[in-house]
């Protein structure tokens, strides 16, 4: 089987299934260290729900999934997996609206959870220098006091991938990062992974082939809930079978 | 350090706590040092309606805490208002001794009327004050804590979770009408002598019940102010804005919800606690699902969300009801507040204070963004409820 | 001896046809005696005569309105309203003669009439009438009537009767320390067969001094009777759960529309209850007023009007508060409240705070028994009552186009709206319904509970007990929960009483709820979280 010793996600047999509805059926996937990877495939393939078995969202019927070989993540809940050091980016930008944008930094930074901790906190250099270092790399430095409410849809997706650099987590799971992105915030955004990915593992669900082709990594289709193929882009793109169930004739 | 963020900056703290300060001390001197005929003079029952409607603002505050920053909205805050009162009614009535109708040393008059021939066990203790006064908070705290456990364990969310509120209060209500639950049944706990071994009737308690009443407000007002100034506010805040976008960021969400919860049923039972001797009675109808939802709406008034605004909606909301109730216009009492419920969350959202005064002191992190400008925050609280994920 | 008496008593019937005005004179001549012997026995011989006129002639002599006239050899009853009439014959006596003196009488006369009586009430042709007579000696244990109950038995041809008439025996048997111990036992084995409460208490009158056999088998029966009256009782608490069940289904029901369909949380929901009842009764008023003799057909005229009072209400409210405050539950939550409050007050300031008086009319009143339940004619109607309108909102939310319509709205708005749906006004109408079938409940409410501007708020926590416990949208969960929750408070309440029983329940769904937070037949997957 499979060796599991650099992995970093293992996914093996997951099925999930929702009022009879096989949403994820029998998917396997292997994620290494410092790998991106980049998963596509029709709507109803299965990526979301992946996604929120990965993160403890939903609980798998059956099957695998380890992280860093030791941690059963099916186990455990949301707050828990993320603490592993596991972020993720949702397809909708979800940020903290009512707080502004250093705000939203601040919350995401990697550093101690717990009720107490937070309650007696006070602002340190430390925190607030890496706050800066990340409103430089997310090109929001003079947003620093605005509400992130007030930001504009591209903005938002980058405070989010800020707030995951913030995070520092060993996998980033990014859903659908550039979906009604300009060609430039595009371009931008792609930019942004590339430079995370240099000292993070990163997975990417995207649908725009242009972005991925961008990209330039491992790409993974799915296709009703299992793994159709896997490869290089142009690999994945010759495959009859991909053609058929998505790229269309 | 604390003191020097309000003065400096957050002036409608300072303005709010100066008032208190100025209050408690100008109340009891002029209820005490100028006789009644003085223009200047404060009677006796001025002094403990204020302070009533102090303990209310107390409670009040207790409720913003965790509806106004944490999206929590409670209908059944009135239970540990009310357990922080009966707690304090149970040192009273121990405080009695053998004066009762009854002159039994040991037992209080129902349980003489109902032939009891001891002391249950949840009533030892409550002749020794510190002890009554640490169950004040100890009795809301505790049972807060484990409602909370599990109701936010188990993800319980928005009005679910006020509905199950107001069940807890309704059980509790029929609980205490019950004689069995040995604490005066329907009657409740009355006929107050002493605290502390001072007279509860006598000018001079009332006047330092009403200064210790201020006190404690502007206490819980700092302790508040402080907590939602912290990171742990800003947490909170997320939560209840985006509430599974937090638990995605690494935060216990069920750990802070009941942190706060706990906080807060504490200090709605201190507001009981000092609500029943001035009050002179604490019995059942406290934990009446009508009274919680009563809260409800003095904080909604004032403005949730602006702590400020809570204590003043609690004052401005009774003061009407008792100038409302008092006089001919008494039937027309409940047009009003039901009115008021109706146009404060149709017209008003923020409340008096949020809409009317500068928002920037007190929610400088949580400003409302342009465009949102018409939802609310419990607008955005269906947003968490849809996230909430099923398991 | 009961040969005798059955051998005296078919001579008496056989007899009877032919020589009925025959043994009528004898008696009555016996009173011309005026000895109280020859009057008593003259009694018991009128009662046995089979003359048509016989009951008339002893209740006359109870009443002390007979009197004889020894000269004229006459004896007469005076009527009721003075006039003289032959007891023999019943024809009118014109000329009262001189010497007309009422029959006396000493207590052992008194006993023999009422003995008479009570004897002829047995024989009486009207069958409940017997049962009655029956059923008294069975209560009084009269072991003086042992023979006439023997008698009546033999002749007895209604079921019913002679079953009364076989458990007054008996318990006169068994009572009686000369019967023969057969009988008696015998006895035991048809009061046990009897199995009521009666029974029990006849069983444990056997009498000290009886023989242990006696004693051990009626010990033993009344164990059986009880542990047959333990079914008959759990029978009962759960017909008492399914009518609570019901009434909780009817306040529960048009929550789960504007709750469960809508999302909106209306705590006025409780006071579309009560103008249902106020509307009952305003149309009672009415009746009362106008047409006494429409009364049985109020709750029929109430039915629609309550649903249209109720549902226009509902719509305004929607129309002028919640429409403005949609994806706003908490706020919704605020403002019914508020509403709820004034409809309340305007109630009390209308018809006054205290309770009104809403009649049942006939169909409704009264009671009947199966076995040993004892069912409510109110109750049962209530529970039809409110099946059927389980079963009209099923089929109203399946087959008309505004179902199909609320249906789309609560999958998908924006997509039904796109679809031309008119959203808004589903809305209304949606709220409108909901609040509608509150004024039905009101209705149906209006007959077993008080009347009052407070009637709402009392079911305003059961209602959402009963919506959150069985699941948000979905009408059978409301059902389901309603009943169970009715059945459960009713099964528990005979161990932990009412309050308590109460309070238990309340926990236990508030603990169901950290298990299950939607509910039980909650939707699953995706489809809930957007």
């Amino acid at each position: 089987m499979t060796d599991i010793t650099h992995s970093l996600l293992y996914l093996s047999g997951v099925e999930v299934s929702f009022d009879g509805f096989r949403a994820l059926n029998g998917l396997s996937l292997d994620i290494r260290h410092g790998e991106m990877r980049a998963i596509i495939g029709p709507n109803g393939a299965g990526k979301t729900t992946m996604m929120d078995v990965i993160t403890g969202k939903t609980r798998p019927d059956d099957g695998e999934v380890l992280f860093d070989r030791t941690n059963d993540l099916t186990k455990l809940d949301e707050a828990a997996i993320a603490n592993l050091g596991i972020g993720r980016k949702f397809q909708k930008p979800t940020v903290f609206e009512m707080h502004t944008v250093e705000d939203n930094l601040l919350l995401a930074l990697r550093g101690n959870r717990r009720v107490v901790h937070n309650l007696f906190w006070r602002r340190n250099a430390p925190d607030e220098g890496r706050i800066d270092q990340i409103l430089g790399t997310i090109r929001l430095g003079d947003h620093r006091a605005r509400a992130a409410g007030a930001l504009s849809h591209g903005q938002k997706q980058w405070l989010e991938i800020g707030m995951l650099i913030a995070q520092d987590p060993k996998l980033l799971l990014v859903d659908e990062p550039v979906a009604g992105m300009t060609d430039a915030e595009t371009e931008t955004t792609a930019d942004l992974l590339r430079e995370i990915a240099r000292d993070h593992s990163v997975i990417v669900v995207e649908h725009d082939m242009d972005f991925v082709r961008r990209l330039g990594v491992r790409v993974t289709v799915l296709h009703e809930g299992s793994v159709l193929a896997e490869g290089s882009l142009d690999q994945v793109s010759a495959n009859e079978r991909v053609i058929e169930v998505y790229l269309g004739r | 350090m604390i003191a020097r963020t309000f003065l400096t900056d957050d002036r409608r703290s300072a303005i709010f706590l100066g008032l208190l300060a100025i209050a408690a001390v100008v109340v009891p001197f002029c209820h005490l040092v100028f006789p009644p005929s003085s223009l200047l003079h404060i009677g006796t029952s001025s002094v403990a309606l204020w302070g009533k409607y102090l303990s209310f603002a107390i409670l009040a505050l207790s409720l913003d805490l965790i509806w106004g920053y944490a999206g929590i909205l409670s209908l059944g805050h009135g239970a540990f208002f009310a357990l922080g009162g009966y707690a304090m009614g149970m040192y009273l009535m121990r405080q009695i001794g053998s004066r009762g109708v009854y002159a039994n040393p040991l037992l209080p008059d129902f349980m003489v009327f109902l032939n009891w021939k001891e002391l249950p066990w949840y009533w030892w203790g409550f002749d020794i004050f510190p002890f009554a006064a640490l169950m004040v908070v100890l009795a809301p705290g505790i049972l807060a804590f484990v409602f909370g456990w599990f109701a936010f364990r188990s993800r319980v969310t928005g009005v679910y979770l006020s509905i199950i509120t107001q069940m807890l209060t309704y059980a509790l209500w029929l609980s205490f009408f019950r004689n069995d639950m040995g604490f005066g049944g329907n009657n409740g706990l009355t006929d107050f002598k002493d605290i502390l071994g001072f007279p509860v009737q006598a000018p001079a308690t009332r006047a330092a019940l009403f200064s210790i009443t201020a006190m404690t407000l502007m206490l819980c007002y700092i302790v508040a102010r402080y907590v939602v100034a912290s990171k742990l506010g800003k947490v909170l805040v997320a939560i209840r804005d985006a509430e599974s976008r937090t638990r995605f960021l690494g935060y216990r969400v069920d750990a802070y919800k009941t942190f706060l919860f706990t906080l807060s049923a504490a200090m709605a039972g201190i507001a009981g606690a000092l609500y029943v001797p001035q009050v002179g009675i604490i019995n059942p109808s406290e934990f009446h699902p009508a009274q919680s939802i009563e809260v409800v709406l003095w904080v909604a008034v004032g403005g949730r969300g602006t702590l400020v605004g809570a204590a003043l909606g609690a004052i401005l909301v009774n003061f009407a009801k008792t100038t409302f109730t008092s006089g001919i216009l008494a039937p027309y009492w409940l047009f009003v507040l039901g009115a008021l419920f109706v146009l404060v969350t149709r017209f008003l959202p923020n409340g008096i204070v949020g809409t009317f005064f500068d928002v920037a002191a007190d929610t400088r992190s949580a400003r409302r963004p342009a465009h949102a400008g018409s939802t609310s925050a419990s607008g955005r609280l269906r947003e968490a409820e849809s996230e909430a994920p099923l398991k | 001896m009961r040969r005798l008496a059955t051998l005296l008593w078919l001579l008496a019937v056989l007899l009877a046809a032919p020589a009925t005005a025959a043994k009528l004179d004898e008696a009555l001549a016996r009173l011309l005696d005026d000895s109280y012997g020859e009057t008593a026995i003259a009694a018991g011989e009128i009662a046995t005569s089979g003359d048509a006129n016989a009951s008339a002639i002893l209740e006359a002599l109870a009443d002390n309105r007979l009197q004889f006239s020894a000269a004229q050899k006459l004896v007469a009853i005076t009527g009721k309203e003075g006039k003289l009439a032959n007891a023999a014959t019943g024809a009118v006596v014109t000329a009262p003669p001189a010497d007309l003196t009422p029959v006396r009488q000493n207590n052992r006369v008194r006993g023999a009439v009422q003995e008479a009586l009570g004897a002829m009430t047995l024989l009486s042709p009207d069958p409940a009438k017997r049962l009655d007579a029956a059923q008294s000696i069975f209560k009084s244990q009269d072991a003086t009537k042992l023979s006439q109950v023997e008698a009546a038995l033999d002749g007895e041809k209604d079921p019913r009767v002679s079953l009364a008439l076989e458990a007054a025996r008996a318990v006169i048997l068994l009572g009686k320390a000369d019967a023969p111990q057969t009988a008696r036992l015998a006895a035991v084995v048809t009061l046990k067969q009897r199995g009521d409460q009666s029974a029990i208490a006849a069983l444990r009158n056997v009498p000290a001094d009886a023989p242990a056999a006696l004693r051990d088998a009626a010990n033993r029966a009344v164990a059986d009777i009880e542990k047959g009256l333990a079914v008959w009782r759990i029978g009962q608490n759960v017909w008492y759960g399914l009518s609570l069940g019901s009434v909780l289904l009817l306040a529960a029901i048009g929550l789960a529309i504007t709750f469960g369909v809508m999302g909106v949380i209306n705590m006025a929901h409780g006071e579309m209850v009560m103008l249902g009842a106020y509307t009952t009764f305003v149309v009672q008023e009415v009746i009362r007023n106008a047409a006494p003799g429409l009364f049985d057909y109020s709750l029929a005229m109430a039915i629609p009007l309550a649903f249209l009072v109720a549902g226009a209400i509902g719509m305004a409210i929607e129309r002028t508060v919640i429409r403005f405050l949609y994806g706003r539950p908490l706020d919704t939550l605020l403002a019914t409240w508020g509403v709820s409050l004034i409809l309340q007050q305007a109630v009390r300031t209308w018809f006054g705070p205290t309770n009104r008086e809403v009649g049942a009319p006939n169909f409704m009143s009264g009671a009947f028994k199966i076995g040993e339940l004892v069912i409510t004619w109110n109750r049962l109607w209530i529970i039809v009552f409110a099946g059927l309108i389980f079963i009209g909102l099923l089929m109203a939310l399946k087959y008309t186009a505004l179902g199909l319509h609320m249906r789309a709205v609560t999958q998908n708005r924006r997509m039904a709206s796109s679809m031309g749906i008119p959203t808004a006004r589903v809305d209304a109408l949606t709220f409108g319904l909901g609040s509608g079938i509150a004024g039905l409940a009101g209705v149906a409410l209006s007959q077993i509970d008080n009347v009052s501007p407070n009637l709402g708020q009392g079911y305003i926590v059961d209602s959402f007990l009963v919506v959150v416990f069985g699941g948000v949208g979905n009408l059978w969960g409301t059902l389901v929960g309603a009943l169970s929750l009715g059945l459960a408070n009713k099964l528990l309440e005979p161990f932990a009483g009412a309050v308590l029983g109460k309070i238990i329940l309340l926990i236990a769904v508030i603990m169901f709820i950290q298990k299950r937070p939607r509910g039980m037949f909650a939707l699953k997957g995706r489809a809930v979280e957007t």
